[in-house]
């Protein structure tokens, strides 16, 4: 009985296991040339290489959410605890105010799963150009930051 | 595309953020403008706004992160209308848009303060890519895109809002901005509207 109890506890830790380390669902793969269309959408308030009514997105991936110096970010974004990647910028962009409530980002969201991984995939694209890459320096380090103005 | 910023001083132009209150004055006089029954809407009384309950801080902060669009599109403008790349009738084209934008942010500050939040003030100094902006079909482009941005922006928010007369009002600024944008890519030659549908 014993044997048996402590073997329902191993297969059950084990099955918790490989739950937490099971992938969550794959992203859809993104295409860059139609994500550019998407980011259409966000011009209003964003630009790669400055600070807008949102901030700026060159340095995007890998950056903690609410990071970049001297941008006005809502309390909720500075506590989110997020760090942007193809991963939480995909569940972010499905809804922002679900994602981080209290978010200056107004926004209902791309519902479309594969318009999300476009976009994103123009984002890395961007990220990934030596123009980007120009840009991104530790904030506190930057030469000559935008001033300060929602928001990935 | 976007353009980079490659040096700050010939780059980024500092213009002021309240470009000429009198002149705004004078336009609004001058223009007779209407306030829309949305507007209207907007502008009702603390109670009627106070419908959303408890979505009024989320409905400020919505309108809030509009203010700073409309302020920022107000002095995208103005940095138009003193590029002297802009010809009449365009320059009066960016003067009426800007008009526009100038009574969205009105409205917009006016109601976050009856909801009983604080309205973003225009910045002491925007940042806009100049060095891509040499000719007056440059300058139409760049206004082209801000608008097309900004209806994409009053979309997403338009479902959002707790309080439905919110929702109606920024509908009716996002039909503007859409006539701004279909008449700025009319004025560049290109097809005024593009598609039955925007996202």
């Amino acid at each position: 009985m014993k044997k048996s109890g402590a073997a329902i506890l191993v297969a059950g830790a084990v099955h918790a296991l490989l739950a937490n380390a099971a992938p969550a669902a794959a992203l859809a793969h993104g295409d860059p040339v139609r994500g550019e269309a998407v980011y259409a959408r966000c011009l209003a308030c964003h630009a790669f290489a400055y600070d807008r009514t949102g901030p700026r997105h060159c340095g995007l991936f890998g950056r903690r959410a609410g990071s970049v110096q001297g941008f006005a970010y809502s309390d909720a974004m500075r506590r989110s605890n997020l760090v942007w990647d193809a991963r939480t910028l995909d569940r972010f962009l499905a809804n922002p105010l679900k994602t981080v409530p209290g978010t200056a980002m107004g926004y209902a969201g791309i519902a479309d799963r594969q318009e999300r991984a476009d976009l994103i995939a123009y984002l890395k694209q961007v990220n990934d150009s030596a123009a980007c890459r120009g840009q991104r320096r530790p904030p506190s380090a930057a030469s000559s930051p935008p001033p300060p103005p929602a928001s990935p | 595309m976007f353009s980079f910023i490659q040096k700050q001083d010939t780059t980024h132009l500092s213009i002021p953020a309240n470009p000429d209150d009198g002149t705004r004055r004078a336009f609004l006089g001058h223009s007779g403008l209407l306030l829309s029954g949305a507007a209207v809407a907007l502008l009702a009384g603390r109670d009627a706004l106070a419908k959303g309950g408890q979505s009024g801080a989320s409905d400020a902060r919505i309108l809030n992160t509009a203010l700073g669009a409309e302020l920022e599109a107000i002095a995208a403008y103005q940095l138009g209308a003193e590029s002297g790349l802009l010809q009449k009738p365009a320059l009066d084209l960016a003067l009426a848009f800007q008009g526009h934008h100038k009574e969205h942010a009105d409205v917009l500050a006016k109601t976050i303060v009856k909801l009983g939040g604080q309205p973003v003030a225009a910045k002491e100094k925007y940042t806009f890519p100049v060095d891509t902006l040499k000719s007056q079909a440059d300058v139409l482009r760049f206004a082209a895109m801000l608008e097309r941005g900004a209806v994409s922006a009053y979309l997403g928010a338009v479902p959002v809002f707790g309080n439905r007369e919110l929702a109606k009002a920024a509908a009716s600024i996002l039909g503007d901005e859409a006539m701004h944008w279909a008449i700025l890519r009319n004025a560049l030659g290109e097809t005024p509207v593009p598609s039955a549908f925007m996202s």
